[in-house]
């Protein structure tokens, strides 16, 4: 089974702060991470090659320095790492970064399974993954909490819904999301650490992945965004004080006058 | 115009695009494939032709200014009408009211697509609530939902009926469904809004939403392509108020639905126990590592219980095994916004602000006054949580009749 997985450089949003001033995120100093969810996508495509064989192709899109975060997935097990750089990807809305890992993929050629983070934590948009299935023409299924069984040409999984959880089969290839609950990812080894130095991570560009660029980037994103802001947070805050039942009573007040 | 063209002197009549075809939209005569016409233009034969004999060639939109749109041809707000067992979704009845503002801003008509099995009495229900039309597509086959299906039948009624506005609820469905469609149709999608507004001029919708885990919003426009699509996030809108005295249009399009699909969703199970589900709560009652031992978390069921709540929990203790994933409120977990959300022995890391910080009114019951979560608080009770639960349970209880 070949698997790709599709990772995503984010800030530590730990660390996310604000100018006031210009309302923009303050980028320096912020650390740049995979994006959490990914690192699942990740673990679970290793899980796949781990029983199955084949081999897990990591991707990304992003400056030249996302490389250091392909070499970290190296690092934990991934048997190559491909990179999408190019000025004309700058910018781009979710359905511009589907269009051109759509065509990343096309240049990978052979695969069974995508698997991406259910989200990345900075868009929170949970888009490519769908769209990046339909600009290829394969199925999917978004938030996979389980595998359950994986076959030449077919897979069932388990989905997480809104009040429980739903059984998909599919036809490979196909395209999944998953969430955190499907496993637990691992720690790098020392073996793996040792490889992830001297790997060589591919970089294509535009015209390696023969992308159109009027479909990337900020010329390719139907989105736009025209302003961003700091939302208000007013909270007059007011500590109940008494005995645990005072607190009750006084909180009861408060709550019921409401009418909720 | 795209295009699809088999190259008859490549095929050899091998029957491997017949497989691959999710709609089943390619016979074989005299050992030639033959594209029948309710071909999308999908491109799976393509990938599994061995002789590359099938050509698809798809137009690309590209409009790099906006007189190259003709959106006037593109009229209406729509609304997709997601519905679990014939019952729809709550959000559905929010998008309505933001759905009928609109609409009426724009002087054009409200309706809402409907897709099923046996949901024909839901279609009147939409009218009460707003709706000026309803599209239904009542069928067997939809009987769950299906990425594949449902994106197949609601792509061709959008380029059947040229909406200018697509709304749906950012529900697990919502924003499987939306990408799918919008990557169809190749047209913008702003994902999970808390705004929508008309910039009367250009017609555009001004779409608002939050990012960064809530601690940047954005507004964002789709200038030059129709129609606008988002996923609006549900407990945001507000309702109209059933008027069964509002009357509307149900119509029933001619729609090809397709049957060899390549997604077959088998078993749907429930295993929510509560009566509300957490995106949908008006009361989330959460805990977290302040209850000490996996049994105290009980605590929070029983208050939930009394305030017809939904619980949620920390990453800490879901992490450790106490409750289920699915309760999960923050980054990693679920994103709430109900009308009250009690915190119980929750420090409120900023994971966890991220994904409730919005509710209407946060109440924090934590033993460090200066935990993170009092900042986020309008209620604060400085105090054990294991005494404070109680209490209020036994409150609750006496003034709520529980």
């Amino acid at each position: 089974m070949d698997v790709i997985v599709c990772i995503k450089q984010v800030p530590s949003t730990n660390e996310v702060r604000i100018n006031p001033e210009t309302n923009t995120i303050i980028r320096e100093g912020v650390e740049a991470i995979i994006n959490p969810f990914d690192m699942y996508a990740l673990e679970e495509g290793l899980r796949v090659r781990d029983r199955m064989g084949g081999k897990v192709t990591v991707l990304s899109m992003g400056i030249p320095s996302v490389a250091e975060l392909l070499r970290e997935a190296i690092s934990l097990g991934a048997d190559e790492a491909i990179l999408l750089s190019d000025k004309a990807f700058a910018g781009s809305d979710t359905l511009a970064t589907s269009y051109a890992l759509s065509m990343g993929i096309r240049k990978i050629g052979k695969y069974d399974l995508i698997i991406c983070g259910k989200q990345a934590t900075d868009g929170d948009t949970a888009q490519v993954g769908p769209s990046l299935a339909e600009k290829l023409g394969i199925p999917h299924t978004t938030y996979v909490r389980k595998i359950e069984a994986m076959e030449e040409g077919y897979i069932r999984c388990q989905r997480l819904t809104d009040d429980g959880y739903e059984v998909v089969e599919m036809i490979l290839p196909a395209l999944i999301t998953v969430v955190k609950e499907i496993n637990e990812p691992r720690l790098p080894s020392l073996k793996g650490m040792m490889r992830s130095k001297k790997a060589v991570i591919t970089t294509w560009n535009a015209e390696d992945i023969n992308a159109n660029k009027d479909l990337c980037g900020l010329k390719g994103s139907p989105t736009q965004v025209i302003k961003t802001f700091t939302p208000v947070h007013d909270i007059k805050s007011e500590i109940i004080e008494g005995t645990p039942a005072e607190q009750a009573k006084k909180l009861a007040d408060k709550l019921l006058s409401l009418k909720f | 115009m795209a295009s699809i063209k088999i190259i008859t002197e490549k095929c050899t009549g091998c029957k491997l695009c017949i497989r691959a075809c999710p709609y089943g939209a390619i016979e074989v005569e005299n050992r030639k494939a033959k594209i029948l016409d309710n071909c999308t233009l999908c491109g799976a034969c393509v990938e599994s032709c061995k002789f590359e004999a099938i050509l698809v060639e798809k137009d690309e939109i590209i409009n790099d200014n906006a007189k190259d749109l003709d959106s006037a041809r593109y009229s209406g707000v729509w609304v997709v009408g997601e519905q679990k067992n014939g019952i729809p979704a709550g959000v559905v009845f929010e998008l309505l009211g933001e759905g009928r503002k609109l609409a009426d801003k724009l002087e054009v008509k409200l309706s809402v697509v409907l897709l099923g099995n046996n949901i024909e009495d839901s279609a009147p229900t939409m009218i009460y609530h707003g709706a000026d039309t309803v599209y239904l597509v009542d069928d067997p086959s939809l009987e769950h939902y299906n990425d594949e299906v449902y994106a197949d039948i609601l792509s061709n009624l959008v380029m059947a009926y040229k909406p200018e506005i697509v709304l749906l609820g950012a529900t697990t469905y919502g924003r499987s469904l939306a990408p799918r469609v919008a990557s169809r149709l190749n047209i913008g999608l702003t994902a999970d809004c808390t705004g929508l507004e008309i910039d009367m001029k250009s017609r555009n919708l001004l779409q608002t939403r939050p990012a960064f885990g809530g601690n940047l919003m954005a507004t964002i426009i789709c200038p030059n392509r129709r129609p606008q699509m988002a996923t609006v996030r549900p407990k945001v809108m507000k309702p109209l108020e059933r008027d069964t005295s509002r009357k509307g249009e149900i119509i029933k399009p001619e729609i090809r639905i397709p049957g060899n699909t390549r997604v077959k969703v088998k078993d749907v199970i429930t295993t929510l126990t509560e009566a509300v589900s957490l995106t949908e709560a008006d009361i989330i009652i959460s805990g977290g590592r302040g209850l000490c031992d996996p049994k105290n978390f009980a605590l929070v069921e029983e208050l939930a219980r009394v305030l017809k709540g939904a619980v949620g929990a920390s990453r800490a203790v879901v992490d450790a095994g106490w409750i289920d994933y699915s309760h999960q409120v923050g980054q990693t977990g679920k994103t709430v916004r109900p009308k009250i959300y009690i915190a119980c022995g929750i420090s409120g890391a900023i994971q966890h602000l991220a994904g409730m910080s919005s509710s209407d009114i946060i109440i924090a019951i934590n033993k460090d006054p200066n935990a993170p979560i009092f900042k986020v608080a309008k209620y604060g009770i400085v105090g054990d949580v294991l005494e404070v639960l109680p209490a209020l349970i036994k409150e609750f209880k006496e003034r709520l009749g529980g």
